[in-house]
């Protein structure tokens, strides 16, 4: 430091000489430590967990999908204000219940010259593309949900008529008659009515307060067709 | 109004901040929406000279002019142009729906309900529910005048559910295109005063088929009389919103061109009405021979096949 002010005295008396001009003569006598660890603790945990997944067994892999699709199943059969369905989305469970749905809604039989029921193709186009419809619908009414968040929880909320369906087929192996039909009608309405309750509970808070109705009335409109091809549908 | 410092965003919201950004701009203050042009003088309205007065005197037109100006600024590839269509509040598209079910003479529905916030938001779900409630009906009114007949097998019928769509979505889309360039070639020639826009007259057809829902869940009353007494009410109503809309725009028009013109809207309303009348219900009659009492050919084609 000493020999520092002495060459910047030197260049004070002279023309004025370029800032920082003096700095190339400095010399550091004495070592200044600089020594340290530049490790951050979550990048090595974060590997550690990486590879830790990427090593698992597949069973582990499957099971942890599985259970968090079954967690979700559970948030939706007991509907109550949470995020974790729109937090950890995942459209495992939709696919899931929109292929069984489909399955087991197609016509027997492809012989049938009359219109018949809906076929595979159908219910899935029409699952799929009313979740996108109604995604995009309440996107532009200005909602603050993600896309793939509510097309989670569309999907997830067609579980009680997925149920509904698989019960309407036990009922239908009974003998046809108006009884038969009174049961399935009251089955379908209360699983249509907890599908409704159930998407509202977690779409509803992220719509504007003066267009609620507004972006609620098409997932009425989506889970009412799908009740009715449930209802109407006939063994052949 | 535009910055040109990085750090410093445009505002686009507040009317005393843009003032005081720039004293020369006009800016825009709408105190009440509830204040519409209902509350003036309402019985002393002929067809013709009150509504240039409501169109052209109006505080309310103005703004709204110069609000439509302003509000569609981002292109059109962005999300935020689309969202300018749905920009409407669940009162709004109930006060448009009320505004299509009762029409009152001397009130323009445009002018009235619309006022340059054309929303897609109304034609595009009214159409899907006309959809599926004639698809529903239909099938639930031919199930119930077949009931009890041995040779009778239920069917869903899905197929009909695309046709209905396309049937529909067509009507609602290209007919107000078709008008709309109708419109517009007219207006070159003949100088109107009123000129919708495209959304507009797509709002307005939208909007105007709110009636046909609960008339074709009414059409499941297997009596030919009941039917056809609902469609001539629904096409009245619908029928006289539509007629009242566009007769502002073809006025100054050749006489002749401008009855045919409403003659025409009418008429293709109409036709749409009486055609899924037809195609989607079966007549209440109790046999089910080809030849059905319908003027539709094509039904009694497809029905013997």
């Amino acid at each position: 430091m000493a020999e520092a002010m002495e060459s910047s005295g030197d260049g004070g008396t002279a023309a004025p000489r370029p800032l920082f001009a003096g700095l190339s003569d400095i010399s550091i006598s004495q070592d200044i430590p600089i020594e340290g660890e530049i490790t951050i603790p979550m990048r090595s945990h974060i590997r550690e967990f990486d590879s830790s997944t990427l090593n698992e067994s597949v069973q582990n892999t499957i099971m942890r999908d599985l259970k968090a699709v079954g967690k979700k199943f559970m948030h939706v059969l007991y509907p109550r204000k949470s995020n974790t369905l729109l937090r950890d989305w995942d459209l495992w469970g939709p696919l899931f219940l929109c292929v069984t749905l489909a399955l087991m809604l197609q016509r027997g039989s492809a012989d049938s010259e009359k219109d018949g029921g809906p076929q595979f193709a159908e219910v899935f186009v029409i699952v799929w593309f009313g979740a996108v419809t109604i995604t995009l619908n309440s996107k532009l009414l200005g909602g603050n949900i993600s896309f793939f968040q509510s097309l989670c929880v569309l999907g997830y909320c067609i579980l009680p008529l997925t149920v509904a369906m698989l019960i309407c087929r036990l009922v239908l192996l009974a003998e046809p008659g108006p009884v038969n039909f009174m049961v399935r009608l009251f089955v379908v309405i209360l699983m249509f009515a907890w599908s409704i309750i159930a998407s509202t509970a977690f779409l509803a808070d992220s719509q504007p307060p003066n267009r609620k109705a507004l972006a609620v009335y098409p997932v009425f409109l989506f889970y009412f067709v799908i009740s009715w091809m449930i209802l109407t549908f006939t063994p052949q | 109004m535009a910055a040109v410092d990085d750090l410093q965003f445009e505002e686009f919201g507040d009317a005393a901040t843009s003032l005081t950004a720039n004293p020369d701009d006009t800016t825009i203050s709408i105190e009440d929406p509830g204040e519409t042009p209902e509350h003036q003088p309402g019985p002393s309205r002929g067809s013709g000279r009150e509504e240039d007065d409501e169109l052209l005197g109006n505080d309310d037109s103005d703004k709204t002019e110069l609000l439509a100006g302003q509000k569609k600024s981002s292109p059109f590839w962005t999300f935020e142009y689309y969202q300018t269509f749905f920009d409407v509040d669940t009162y709004q598209v109930f006060d448009r729906i009320k505004g299509s079910l009762l029409p009152i003479p001397g009130k323009n529905f445009v002018r009235l309900y619309i006022r340059s916030n054309p929303d897609l938001y109304g034609p595009f779900w009214i159409c899907a529910t006309l959809v599926f409630a004639i698809a529903i009906s239909g099938n639930l009114s031919n199930f119930l005048i077949h009931l009890g007949e041995k040779t009778y097998h239920y069917v869903p019928e899905f197929r009909k559910v695309s046709i209905a769509a396309t049937v529909i979505y067509a009507y609602a889309w290209l007919v107000p295109l078709a008008l709309w360039g109708f419109l517009m070639w007219r207006n070159s020639k003949v100088m109107n005063i009123v000129s919708y826009s495209f959304l507009e007259i797509v709002c307005v057809y939208g909007y105007s088929l709110f009636i046909y829902i609960p008339t074709a869940i009414l059409w499941i009353i297997p009596q030919k009389a009941v039917r056809w007494i609902l469609v001539m009410i629904a096409l009245g109503i619908s029928g006289s919103v539509l007629a009242m809309t566009f007769w502002p725009a073809v006025r100054e028009d050749n006489r002749r061109i401008a009855l045919a013109t409403i003659v025409t809207i009418v008429l293709l309303h109409m036709l749409l009405s009486v055609g899924c009348l037809a195609y989607f219900f079966d007549a209440p009659e109790m046999d089910h021979l080809p030849t059905m009492a319908t003027p539709n050919q094509t039904v009694a084609a497809a029905k013997s096949s």
